[in-house]
C-alpha cells in the first residue's frame, strides 16, 4: 500500500521548507559570483560555514548575545572573502576556483580539528545557540492541514527565511539593473575590455565576492538555526555542488533563478526519495531491482539524469535566454 | 574632454585639423625618434623581453598631439606589445614614458584609461552578452551609479544615466549601429564589433585613442566609413595612434608614420617618405630582396593567424 498523502505532503513541505530557503540563499550569493560576475567560487560552503560558526561560537562558546553572533558571522564572511580574493582576483579566473575549493576544505577541517574543539566542538559541532532566536517566535502553535503541517518553530524559521530571501532578491535586482551591475556583468564577459574603459576590475570583483558571500551567509544562519545545531561535515564540497546545480537549473544571471531552482531541486529530490522506498516496500518495484536501502542512491541518480537532460534540452535553465547561452558557441 | 589641439604651428582660421597636423609635422626630421613640436606622448628606453626575445626596444619616440599617427611594421614587430606597455596592460623591463606631461609607467590600465589614453584590441573585445547600448554606456567614466552603495538608490544616478544614454545613442547613430541598439553585442558581425569597440572607446572621452588594427577583418564596404570616423576623431581634437597593415589606408589617413621592426623604431616620416625608405622595404621583405619592389603595394594584409596571448597578459593590474 503506497501512502500517497505522505509522499505529496513531504514534497509540498519541501517546496517552502527551511532546506529550500538555505539553498536558495546560498545560490543567490553564488549567482552573484558565478552568474553575474563570472567568478568561479567553488567554496561557497565555506562562506555559509564561517557565518554559521561565527554566530554559534559567539553565542554558545562565549555566551554572548545572538545579534552579536550574527555580526561576528558577517565579519567572518567578509574576512574570508578578502582572504580568498586579494591573492587570486588579480590572476586568471581559474586561480580563484582552485583556491576556493582548497579553502573550503581547510575551513571544514579547521572546524572539526581536535585542537580547536574547545571552541568549535570538533566533529560534534555546536548546539544551544538558537534559543534567543526561537524566543522571538510569535507563533503560539503550528499549522496542520491535510496537505501540510509545520510546527511553530518551523513556521518561525520559514517566515524569517522567506523574508530574508525576499530582501536578498530585492538587493540583487536593484544592483543588477544599476550601472554597478553593468560593470559586474561586463567583467564576466571580458576583464580587459572593462579595464580599457577605466574601471578598476579588481575592486569590482572584490565587491562581488563579498556581496555573494554575505548573501550566502544568511543561508548559513538559517541552516544552523533550523537544525538548532551545526556540524562541520555538512559544509563539504558537495554542498557547493548542489548550489551550482541549483543556479544552473534556475538559469544563471537571473534574479529569481536560484529560488526557483532550489524549489524544483528539493521538490524533485524529496518526491523521488519518498516515492522510491514506498514503491519498493509496496512491491511495485521488486527487490531484485533495488532494496529500500538502495532507493536513496537511485533517487540521486535519477535526479542527476534529469539534470543532464535539462542541460541538453534547456541549457539556459528555467529562466535563461537560449539566444544568450548560444552566443558563446559562435 | 578631448584634448584641445594646441599644435605649435599657427592655426589659421578655417583650417582643418588635418592641415594643422600636416603643417606642424612639416619640419620634423624624417628619422627614428624625431622630436615633435607638441608631443602628447613621449617614450624613452622602453624595453620588453619575453625570455630571450626582445619584443620591444624603443629608444625614443614622440607622438604629435592632434595628429593621426600610424604604427606599422611586419608581423611580430612588437606593435601590440608596445600598445600593451603604453596602456598598462603589460609591464616593461625598462623604460619610462609621459602622457600629457605625466609619467604613466607602472600605472594600472584602468587609470591610464581615465587619464585619457584609451585603446582598442587587435582581437575585438565586444562584451557579448551585454546589449550594444549597454556596451556603450559602460564606456562613460565618472558614473555615480557605478559605486556599490549609490547603485542601490536609483534616484542618485538616473539623471546621469539618461545623459550617458543620449551621448551613447548619438555615437551609435554616427557609427551606423543604432539599429542594433538592443541586440547582444555577441550577435554583431566582425566589422560591426570593430565599430562598436571604437564607439565604446569614444564614450570615455579620451585625449588619445590607440587602435590596434581597426580594419582587420572589416568588409571593404565598411572600411570607408571607418576611415571617415578615424579622420573625424582628429577633427574633434583627438590624437590617434593606430596599427595597420593596409598601406593604402595608412597613406590615406595618417599624418605621420612610425615603422617598427624587431622591436625597434627603424623609420619615421610622412607616409610617402616612409614608403620610399629602403630600410622599410628591407624590414618588410628581408635585407636580401632582389630588385626594387613597388613600395605602394599592400605589404601584408593578413591578420596574424591563431589566438595570440599578446592582447591579454596572464598577470594584470
Ligand atoms: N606574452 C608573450 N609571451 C611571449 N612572447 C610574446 C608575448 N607577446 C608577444 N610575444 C612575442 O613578441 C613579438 C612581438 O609580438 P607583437 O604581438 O607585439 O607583434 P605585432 O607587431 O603586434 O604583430 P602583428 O602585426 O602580427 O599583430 C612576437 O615575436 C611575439 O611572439
Ligand atoms: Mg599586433
Amino acid at each position: 500500500m503506497i501512502n500517497w498523502d505522505v509522499i505529496f505532503s513531504v514534497s509540498l513541505e519541501s517546496l517552502v521548507g527551511a532546506t529550500t530557503i538555505v539553498y536558495a540563499l546560498a545560490a543567490i550569493g553564488l549567482n552573484v559570483h558565478f552568474g553575474y560576475a563570472g567568478l568561479l567560487n567553488f567554496g561557497q560552503s565555506a562562506f555559509l560555514g564561517v557565518a554559521a560558526y561565527g554566530m554559534a561560537i559567539t553565542v554558545s562558546t562565549f555566551d554572548l548575545p545572538f545579534w552579536l553572533g550574527i555580526l561576528v558571522g558577517l565579519a567572518a564572511t567578509v574576512v574570508l572573502a578578502l582572504l580568498l580574493g586579494i591573492p587570486t582576483l588579480r590572476l586568471r579566473a581559474d586561480y580563484l576556483a582552485i583556491v576556493t575549493i582548497a579553502a573550503a576544505e581547510i575551513v571544514r577541517l579547521l572546524f572539526r580539528s581536535v585542537s580547536l574543539s574547545e571552541w568549535t566542538g570538533g566533529s560534534d559541532g555546536l548546539q544551544s545557540f538558537s534559543q534567543s532566536f526561537y524566543d522571538l517566535n510569535p507563533y503560539s502553535g503550528g499549522i496542520s492541514t491535510t496537505l501540510i503541517s509545520f510546527s511553530a518553530r518551523e513556521l518561525w524559521i520559514i517566515t524569517v527565511g522567506w523574508i530574508v530571501v525576499a530582501l536578498a532578491l530585492f538587493i540583487v535586482w536593484l544592483l543588477m539593473r544599476s550601472p554597478w551591475g553593468r560593470v559586474i556583468k561586463a567583467i564576466r564577459e571580458d576583464e580587459d575590455a572593462v579595464r580599457s574603459l577605466g574601471k578598476s576590475v579588481f575592486a569590482y570583483k572584490m565587491q562581488a565576492l563579498i556581496l555573494g558571500g554575505v548573501l550566502g551567509s544568511f543561508g548559513g544562519y538559517i541552516f544552523a538555526l533550523s537544525l538548532a545545531a551545526i556540524q562541520p561535515d555538512t559544509y563539504g564540497t558537495e554542498f557547493t555542488f548542489y548550489m551550482y546545480t541549483i543556479v544552473i537549473l534556475g538559469g544563471a544571471a537571473r534574479v529569481l533563478g536560484p529560488v526557483v531552482g532550489s524549489m524544483i531541486f528539493w521538490l524533485l529530490l524529496t518526491f523521488i526519495n519518498a516515492l522510491l522506498p514506498a514503491l519498493v516496500s509496496a512491491g511495485t518495484i521488486p527487490t531484485s531491482i533495488m532494496t529500500t536501502n538502495q532507493a536513496g542512491a537511485v533517487g540521486y541518480i535519477l535526479v542527476g539524469v534529469g539534470l543532464i537532460l535539462l542541460l541538453i534540452f534547456r541549457p539556459q535553465g528555467i529562466f535563461g535566454d537560449k539566444k544568450e547561452v548560444m552566443l558563446d558557441a559562435r | 574632454m578631448p584634448g584641445e589641439p594646441t599644435g605649435a604651428a599657427p592655426a589659421r582660421a578655417g583650417s582643418t585639423a588635418r592641415d594643422r597636423a600636416t603643417e606642424a609635422l612639416r619640419d620634423v626630421a624624417r628619422e627614428p625618434g624625431a622630436a615633435k613640436p607638441d608631443p602628447i606622448l613621449v617614450a624613452d628606453g622602453v624595453v620588453r623581453r619575453f625570455g630571450g626575445l626582445t619584443a620591444v626596444n624603443v629608444n625614443h619616440v614622440e607622438i604629435q598631439r592632434g595628429a593621426i599617427t600610424a604604427l606599422i611594421g611586419p608581423n611580430g614587430a612588437g606593435k601590440t606589445t608596445f600598445f600593451n606597455l603604453l596602456t598598462g596592460f603589460d609591464r616593461p623591463d625598462e623604460g619610462q614614458w609621459k602622457f600629457n606631461g605625466d609619467a604613466v609607467q607602472g600605472v594600472p590600465p584602468h587609470k591610464v584609461a581615465r587619464r585619457g589614453m584609451v585603446r582598442t584590441f587587435q582581437l575585438t573585445k565586444a562584451l557579448s552578452r551585454l546589449s550594444v547600448i549597454d556596451n556603450m554606456r559602460l564606456g562613460a567614466v565618472g558614473q555615480k551609479g557605478e559605486t556599490f552603495w549609490r547603485a542601490l538608490i536609483p534616484s542618485l544616478w538616473r539623471k546621469q544615466e539618461a545623459e550617458i544614454t543620449e551621448r551613447a545613442d548619438a555615437l551609435l547613430e554616427r557609427f551606423k549601429l543604432d539599429k542594433k541598439r538592443e541586440d547582444f553585442a555577441g550577435s554583431l558581425s566582425g566589422g560591426q564589433r570593430k565599430l562598436l569597440e571604437m564607439a565604446r572607446a569614444l564614450m570615455v572621452e579620451p585625449h588619445m585613442v590607440m587602435l590596434d588594427e581597426p580594419m582587420a577583418g572589416v568588409n571593404p564596404a565598411l572600411t570607408q566609413s571607418l576611415l571617415g570616423h578615424v579622420k573625424n576623431l582628429r577633427e574633434d581634437g583627438m590624437t590617434v595612434l593606430f596599427v595597420e597593415h593596409d598601406m593604402d589606408m595608412v597613406r590615406d589617413i595618417s599624418d605621420w608614420v612610425i615603422v617598427m621592426a624587431q622591436g625597434q623604431v627603424i623609420a619615421e616620416g610622412t607616409p610617402d617618405s616612409v614608403m620610399a625608405d629602403p630600410r622599410v622595404i628591407d624590414a618588410y621583405l628581408g635585407a636580401h630582396h632582389d630588385g626594387a619592389p613597388d613600395p605602394s603595394a599592400p605589404i601584408d594584409n593578413e591578420p596574424a593567424a591563431g589566438p595570440k596571448a599578446t592582447d591579454g597578459p596572464a598577470e594584470r593590474e
